[in-house]
């Protein structure tokens, strides 16, 4: 016998169910209970940087919308500064900005929203820079754990195309399904993002 | 900072957390819970290294919280308290170490003493309680401990196959410091016999990681002649330390 390694072991997941709404997002879901609410709304009226929208759906293996998903999304402030003590850069932090959204999507279509600033660009381990990019987390009914992905943006081509976690994507055609289509809209800039869960579309999942 | 290079004009004073142990956790495709099928993928997912964005994750205070919102039984109390039998859930929300997580966001969720949950989408015919809304949340204190008081929910018979029934249970949502930290999860209660036979429960690979979701009755954490209490422990991803990876960091 040797002595033991007393680590812990992490806590197992279990689906978020279909009742993850009433959870996380009363308010969205129609149901008056807290005074303080988090929302879809990531930047508030004194954020600095570019207003955009995010809109898209997620799809399952039938192509089907899933229309009681909860997305979350974290992301870095327009000088590309994370609000948070482990982000050590010397980049200004945003008083009005804390990164971080949470979107139910509506329960007829599917659509999830999330209204924020395009972050700036972050440096990658080696100091090479990232493309703008946020961090999406998924979960619903029928995900046993959440799934982690990320959003690029259509009109960074160049940051894209030398972005060093898309370069890790093997396939260069599973690249796309993590580029937000850009759309200009009388209401704004917006970024079409759909997640396909299965599928010959299946969207990239990292195990981070 | 050594972790992620000399170049590098900063970072944090701590390495990388823990890769995920997967095999703690179910898989994504796992037939006896139906509504997986078509909602896991079935490509490889792809491992990535953790950089400054998914070691950071967002912060919560008291701020964003209310004065009664990790106390379900008056919450939602409108023309009196709710119906059922009284809980105090407490517990720690630990790292893969065994330290504390302080001041991290913990969210729940559950139905009522029958079963039902305060959703449109639930039909069950067990009826709504008007003064119980079944959601809450609170923040761990500086040692990463929490509670909550809550009515003890019930189970509930669900469309999986046609004689399902949820053993009774807790939705949990924490954060931890990071986003590589981030965990959902469900509570058990000791001596329930719906777990053992629960398609959900069942997706889980490892028996030992379903003991552990299971929270004992803890009699020493009992208000006598109020309200029973559970323990409920949490351990989220821990992180490395940056032994001899350049400097030491004292951490
Ligand atoms: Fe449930």
């Amino acid at each position: 016998m040797v002595q033991p390694l007393n680590y812990l072991s992490e806590t197992t997941s279990q689906t978020a169910g279909p009742y993850v709404h009433i959870g996380l997002a009363p308010a969205a879901a129609g149901f008056d209970i807290f005074e303080k609410n988090f929302s879809h709304v990531v930047a508030g009226p004194q954020t600095r940087g570019t207003r955009i929208r995010i809109e898209g759906r997620v799809l399952d293996g039938t192509g089907t919308p899933v229309r009681d998903v909860l997305v979350e999304s974290w992301q870095a402030n327009s000088e590309g500064r994370f609000n948070h003590p482990d982000d050590t850069q010397t980049k200004a932090l945003d008083p009005d900005f804390r990164g971080w959204g949470r979107s139910c999507s509506d329960f007829d279509t599917g659509v999830f929203l999330l209204d924020t600033i395009k972050p700036g660009s972050v440096p990658w381990r080696d100091g090479r820079p990232q493309a703008p990019h946020i961090s999406l987390w998924i979960v619903a009914r029928g995900i046993n754990i959440g799934l982690n992905t990320r959003l690029y943006f259509s009109d960074e081509e160049a940051a894209n195309a030398n972005d060093p976690v898309l370069r890790l994507i093997e396939q260069e055609v599973r690249r796309k399904t993590l580029i937000a289509e850009r759309q200009e809209t009388p209401e704004g800039l917006v970024y079409r993002f759909d997640i396909h869960l299965q599928g010959d579309r299946e969207t990239v999942f990292f195990d981070i | 900072m050594s972790s992620f290079g000399t170049n590098r004009p900063s970072g944090p004073r701590e390495g990388d957390y823990y890769q995920r142990d997967l095999t703690v956790h179910p898989p994504a495709f796992t037939p006896i819970y139906k509504t997986s099928v078509t909602r896991s993928p079935q490509k490889a997912l792809l491992s990535l290294e953790q950089g400054i964005g998914e070691i950071t994750g967002p912060v919560f205070t008291a701020e964003d919280l209310g004065p009664l919102d990790n106390d379900l039984i008056l919450n939602y109390a409108k023309t009196g308290e709710p119906i059922g039998e009284r809980i105090i859930v407490h517990g720690r929300v630990l790292d893969e170490n065994g330290r504390g997580v302080p001041h991290t966001l913990v969210e729940f969720w559950q139905a009522n003493a029958g079963g039902r949950y305060r959703h449109k989408k639930d039909t069950y015919l067990a009826p709504i309680d008007p003064n119980f809304g079944g959601c809450g949340r609170c923040l761990t204190d500086e040692n990463g401990y929490y509670y909550f008081r809550t009515i003890k929910p019930g189970p509930y018979p669900w469309r999986n196959y046609v004689n399902s029934w949820r053993p009774a249970h807790i939705h949990f949502s924490i954060f931890g410091r990071s986003f590589t930290q981030r965990l959902i999860t469900q509570m058990y209660f000791e001596g329930d016999p719906l777990i053992d036979v629960c398609p959900i429960v069942k997706t889980i690979p490892d028996p030992e990681a379903v003991k552990r979701l299971i929270a004992p009755l803890d009699l020493r954490a009992t208000v006598p002649l109020d309200c029973r209490a559970y323990k409920f422990d949490i351990v989220l991803r821990g992180r490395r330390s940056t032994l001899f990876e350049n400097r030491l960091e004292g951490n």
